[in-house]
Order: C-alpha cells, then sequence, then structure tokens
C-alpha cells in the first residue's frame, strides 16, 4: 500500500512539473505577444523597450525565464505584468467567492444528483424515469452561462427579485451573500445534477445483476436491504470520486463562464482576464494552482478505491 | 423474447439487432428527425439568407428603417435598442446591435457550431484511439509516456486550457511549414476543442485495449506471426467500435457546448463569423433591453445538443446486449 501511495505521488509531481512547463510554452507561441512591448506602452522608445525587457528578464532564453517564474511562485512573490499586483493576493482575494460558490453548488448538485438518480433508477423505462431522464438529458444540453444569463434576466432584471451579480462576503452579511449566490448556484449546479443523474442510474441498474447482488438475495435478504447495503453502497462510490474531481475543478477556477456573467470576480474570472490581457504570471499561478487541486485529488481518488477495493492491483 | 433469441442464432449481426432496437425507440426517433432537420436547415443558410431574408450573416443595417404591419420602424433605435421578431421575411427574429438579421446569423452561425463541433469530434477521435492503442498495446514506457500526457492534457478544466491556448493561437494563427491557418479560421477552435477533449476518450479506450490485448484471439495472431501494427489494426480497433460509436455523439455534444463557453470568453470562433456562443455572448450585453438575442441563439443550442444527447443515449442503450433490463419494455 505505502509503495502504491508513494508511486502515485511521483506521479503527481511529474505531472504537475509538465503542466507548468505545457502552461509556459503555450504563452510562448504567441508571435506578437512581446510583454515588454506590452509594458512598455505605445508611445516608448526601442530603447525603453529594451531596458523593460531586461529589468523584467524578457531577453533571457526561455528555460531561465521558466526557472524564475517558477521560483518567484513558489516564494510567493510573484506579480503580474498588467498592473504589477502580487498575484497570490489576488488569488486569495478571489477564493472566498471562489469557494462559495463550489460549495454550494457541489453540496446542491451531489444531493439532487443522488435523489434524482436512485428515482429514475427505482422502476427503469416507466413514466418517472422518463420524465426525470428528459430533463436530465435538457439539463446536461444547456450550457450553465446561457441558463445564467436567462435566469439573470428572469429573476434580476425583469422582476427584480434577486440581486444582478457580484460577491457579498459571508461575514458582512451573511443573507445577502445567499441571496447573491442563488442564481450562480442554480445555474453551476443544473447539468452536475443531470449528469450525476444519469451515471448513478446506470450505475444502480448495472448493479443490480451483479452476482453478489444475486448471492444476496439467494442468501434471503429482503429487497430493500440488498438494495441498501449492496446495491446502492457499491453505486455511490464512483459518484463520490466524480464529485471529488468536479468539486476540485470549480475550487481551482473552472467555473470561468458562472463567475463571469454573475460578476463574482472569483478565482476563475481573474483567470479570464488575465488570459485575455496575455498576462502570463497569474494565468501560471492559477493553472498551477487548478492544476495540484485536480491532480492531488485524482491520486487521492485513485488510492481511496485501491483502499476500498481489494480487487484493484495495487501495481498498475 | 424466444423470437429475438432464435435470429440471433441464425446470424443477425449485433449491429443489425441494434438498428432494430433503435428503431422501436420513438424518443430516438424524434430526436433524429429534429437533428437532421437543424441540419438542413443551417445547410440552407445561403439560400434563405437570398431568396427571404435579402441579406448576408455580416451585412450590417443599423441605421435603415423596415416596413413592419404598416409601420416604419428603425432597425435599431436612437438609444441602441435592435428591433425585436418582426415575423416578416425581413428581420424574422429581429436583429442585433449592429442591425444584422438574428434569423440569417442564426442558420450560418449554426453552420458553424456545427462544422466546429464535427471537426473537433473527428480530431479527439482520430487521435485519441490512436494514442490509446499504442499505449494499451504496448505498455511500457510508452504507455508511461502517452498516460502522462494525457493527464497533463486532463488536469486543466476543459475551458480554461480551451482559452489559454484559443487565445494565443486566435492572435497568431497556426503556420508549421506548409501549413498555414489564419487566427479566424474556424478551425483554430475544433483543433483546440479536439485538442482538449483527447483525454476524455483516451483514457476509457486506452483501458479497454489493455482488457483486449490479454484475449485468446490477441494471442492467436501473435502466434501466426502478426506484427503489433497488425494486430491493433484487425484484432483490437474492430473490438473498440460499439465504444467508438457511444462515444462519437457525447464528444459532438460536448464540442458544441465547449465552443459556446470559448466564443462567449472571446477564444472561439472570432468575429465578425458567427457561431451560436459568439451570437449568445453578444447578446449577453444586450439582455436587459433584449434578451431575443440570448434565446434564439441558446434555444437552437439546446435543442442540437439534446437531440444528439438522447440520440447517442438511445444508440448506446440499443449497442449494450443487457438494454432489455435497462428500459424493459
Amino acid at each position: 500500500m505505502t509503495r502504491f501511495i508513494v508511486r502515485r505521488m511521483a506521479q503527481t509531481v511529474i505531472v504537475l512539473v509538465l503542466i507548468s512547463i505545457f502552461t509556459f510554452l503555450i504563452f510562448q507561441v504567441i508571435p506578437n505577444g512581446d510583454p515588454a512591448a506590452r509594458l512598455a506602452g505605445r508611445t516608448a522608445s526601442p530603447d525603453q523597450i529594451r531596458a523593460i525587457a531586461r529589468s523584467w528578464g524578457f531577453d533571457q532564453p526561455i528555460y531561465v525565464q521558466y526557472l524564475r517564474t517558477m521560483q518567484k511562485i513558489f516564494s510567493g512573490s510573484v506579480v503580474s505584468y498588467s498592473q504589477q499586483i502580487n498575484v497570490v493576493d489576488q488569488i486569495r482575494r478571489g477564493l472566498p467567492a471562489t469557494v462559495s460558490l463550489a460549495v454550494g453548488a457541489g453540496v446542491i448538485w451531489l444531493l439532487f444528483g443522488i435523489v434524482v438518480g436512485l428515482l429514475s433508477a427505482l422502476r427503469p423505462g416507466r413514466v418517472l424515469d422518463r420524465v426525470l431522464g428528459f430533463l436530465a438529458l435538457t439539463a446536461i444540453s444547456t450550457p450553465a452561462f446561457v441558463l445564467g444569463a436567462v435566469l439573470l434576466y428572469v429573476f434580476a432584471y425583469r422582476t427584480s427579485i434577486l440581486p444582478t451579480g457580484e460577491y457579498v462576503p459571508l461575514t458582512d452579511d451573511p443573507w445577502q451573500w445567499f441571496r447573491h449566490l442563488v442564481l450562480p448556484w442554480i445555474s453551476l449546479s443544473l447539468a452536475f445534477i443531470g449528469f450525476y443523474s444519469r451515471v448513478l442510474r446506470g450505475n444502480v441498474l448495472d448493479a443490480k445483476h451483479e452476482e453478489y447482488v444475486r448471492m444476496a438475495r439467494a442468501k434471503g435478504l429482503s429487497g430493500r436491504r440488498v438494495m441498501v447495503r449492496h446495491v446502492l453502497r457499491n453505486s455511490l462510490i464512483p459518484i463520490v470520486s466524480l464529485w471529488g474531481l468536479d468539486f476540485a475543478g470549480v475550487i481551482g477556477g473552472g467555473a470561468i463562464l458562472i463567475e463571469s456573467i454573475f460578476d463574482l470576480r472569483g478565482v476563475g474570472q481573474y483567470a479570464a482576464e488575465s488570459i485575455s490581457t496575455l498576462d502570463v504570471p497569474p494565468i501560471m499561478v492559477i493553472v498551477m494552482y487548478t492544476g495540484v487541486l485536480v491532480v492531488v485529488v485524482a491520486a487521492l481518488v485513485d488510492i481511496l478505491y485501491a483502499y476500498l477495493d481489494p480487487r484493484i492491483s495495487l501495481n498498475t | 423474447m424466444p423470437g429475438e433469441e432464435l435470429r440471433v442464432g441464425t446470424g443477425v449481426g449485433p449491429y443489425r439487432l441494434a438498428l432494430r432496437r433503435l428503431r422501436r425507440n420513438v424518443a430516438a426517433l424524434v430526436a433524429a428527425v429534429v437533428f437532421v432537420g437543424i441540419v438542413a436547415c443551417c445547410l440552407c443558410a445561403p439560400l434563405y439568407a437570398h431568396y427571404v431574408a435579402h441579406t448576408g450573416p455580416l451585412d450590417n443595417h443599423e441605421t435603415e428603417r423596415v416596413k413592419v404591419g404598416g409601420h416604419i420602424r428603425d432597425v435599431v433605435s436612437l438609444i441602441g435598442i435592435p428591433i425585436g421578431p418582426t415575423w416578416h421575411s425581413h428581420f424574422l427574429l429581429g436583429a442585433d446591435f449592429n442591425g444584422r438579421d438574428v434569423a440569417v446569423r442564426l442558420l450560418y452561425g449554426g453552420r458553424n457550431s456545427l462544422i466546429v463541433g464535427f471537426s473537433a469530434t473527428a480530431i479527439t477521435m482520430f487521435a485519441a484511439v490512436l494514442i490509446a492503442l499504442f499505449a494499451g498495446y504496448y505498455r511500457g514506457w510508452i504507455d508511461s509516456v502517452l498516460a502522462r500526457m494525457l493527464d497533463v492534457i486532463w488536469a486543466y478544466p476543459a475551458i480554461l486550457l480551451g482559452v489559454a491556448i484559443g487565445t494565443s493561437l486566435s492572435l497568431g494563427g497556426i503556420s508549421l511549414g506548409p501549413l498555414k491557418i489564419s487566427g479566424d479560421s474556424l478551425y483554430i477552435p475544433a483543433l483546440i476543442i479536439g485538442f482538449v477533449n483527447i483525454p476524455y476518450v483516451a483514457k476509457p479506450i486506452r483501458g479497454q485495449v489493455i482488457a483486449l490485448r490479454e484475449k485468446e484471439f490477441v494471442d492467436a495472431a501473435r502466434t501466426l506471426d502478426a506484427g503489433g501494427l497488425r494486430i491493433m489494426m484487425t484484432e483490437i480497433l474492430p473490438n473498440l467500435s460499439s465504444t467508438i460509436v457511444v462515444l462519437v455523439p457525447l464528444m459532438v455534444a460536448n464540442s458544441i457546448l465547449l465552443e459556446a463557453g470559448l466564443s462567449y470568453l472571446g477564444a472561439g470562433v472570432q468575429p465578425p463569423n458567427p457561431s451560436w456562443g459568439t451570437m449568445i455572448s453578444d447578446g449577453v450585453r444586450l439582455i436587459t433591453t433584449s434578451p431575443f438575442l440570448v434565446l434564439v441563439p441558446g434555444v437552437a443550442l439546446v435543442l442540437t445538443v439534446l437531440s444528439i444527447n438522447i440520440l447517442g443515449e438511445a444508440v448506446r442503450d440499443a449497442l449494450d446486449p443487457r438494454a432489455v433490463t435497462r428500459t424493459r419494455r
């Protein structure tokens, strides 16, 4: 077991190093993206541009620039090109909004995903299953930001039942915090609910035909007991691991579209703005941070699986 | 059904059986009709533009006036509010802030969204199956390298990676020797979406290849001195076909959705080219006064993706030998 964990962690570190290199390279291939020229402004002379390039290290070879950026990232002193603000501070400022969004939406989609999935799996092929299945597919087929825009129009612009966006810290005013986050939570959750309910339904229906379920019935256990102890337990494990990864993705700023449309000023929106101004340092840090979250959670999920299910070989 | 089993015995292929199950699925038939209808409409975009609307997808009419039900109205009012749906041949579904005909742009935009969705899927499937075959069949260091590469792509949220590459490429385009794609080409978003989606297809297929390579028929081919490439193509690939068939509609649906998201963030289809994503993102800015600018492309997008998803699920059920237990009919 220890060997498996060590191996999995070593893989994780390799993937993270590759992610950082890959991210850096994406922004190196921009042809007319000379950051020194952008920093210097429009009226700068070639000499000024050269001076800026020297002081920021843009005249160094790519690998030197990469190592310097990484060094700055790990010492927490990395600043953005465009505004020269400390990037880590900016991310820390965006984190409460992103975490509030992720936690609220995560709870909603896990809970409703399981409930809807179980309701559909109860009597497959019947009316309830069909209706829920159609609704789930509709939710999966609706882009979250379109849903968000329509909800904003109906509940904020048209009727002003709810505010039009922005984030209010929980510590300032819990009620306003809640009111400002209701629409983002719903917009973000619906597609996940649809997806999770379909996955869970499939898992339950597959599990019903497993041999251990037949065995449990043969032993004379009641239908309800077989359902809860055998079918449900095994169907829920993949759902929870899926949830871990999706949740990590949202915390890591993956809900860019929802954060932007509701103007939550979270980590994802910071990433989107930095990308549009071709500001490399913040994007590097956010991508690293997202990558760390996702890869670490994925490794944890794998280890948890190996722990829960002895059939998984620890050597691969 | 005993009759069906008998016919299986007399040599009806699994795909024939699947098609038979698919034809009995009413929802799938309706979805197929809707999808084919949407594709047909989008293909007819130039005809509609030329013969009905008398304007192109990029033509601005913001200073012009149009006659609606006996009244003469500005296409875009003095305070910048575009005209809503007129239900006439001119501006059937209204105009956008530049006075462009929304119905015409909807059809051209649909064409672009579908082109991006299908080309991206083709790129994903081709690359992912190739990677999965090599990684899963050879194992060892090839597998390690390829699997780490997939992990790297997979660790980014798709939209974050897509926006990063998209912004970078839409500025400069691609020039690799003889291959030159300009920054505003449709194939840039297609390439990006195709690339970003690779791990979601390659990972499950790789698992399947690993299982298949231990099967007796692969051993048999090996003892007959068949090379690795030959075994992959003639022994393993045909056994992946049902998985591939199931994944294609899923990837088309995902690609169209991702195109919309990327375009909203300015990293997808580049304006003034219409796509459903760019139309929605233009519309969001005017949503307080003209919600139809979001609703029209939004509904078209949801309807298209929904019909693909229903079809995809029906195909999966039809190919699954346990489908009877799933739908119980």
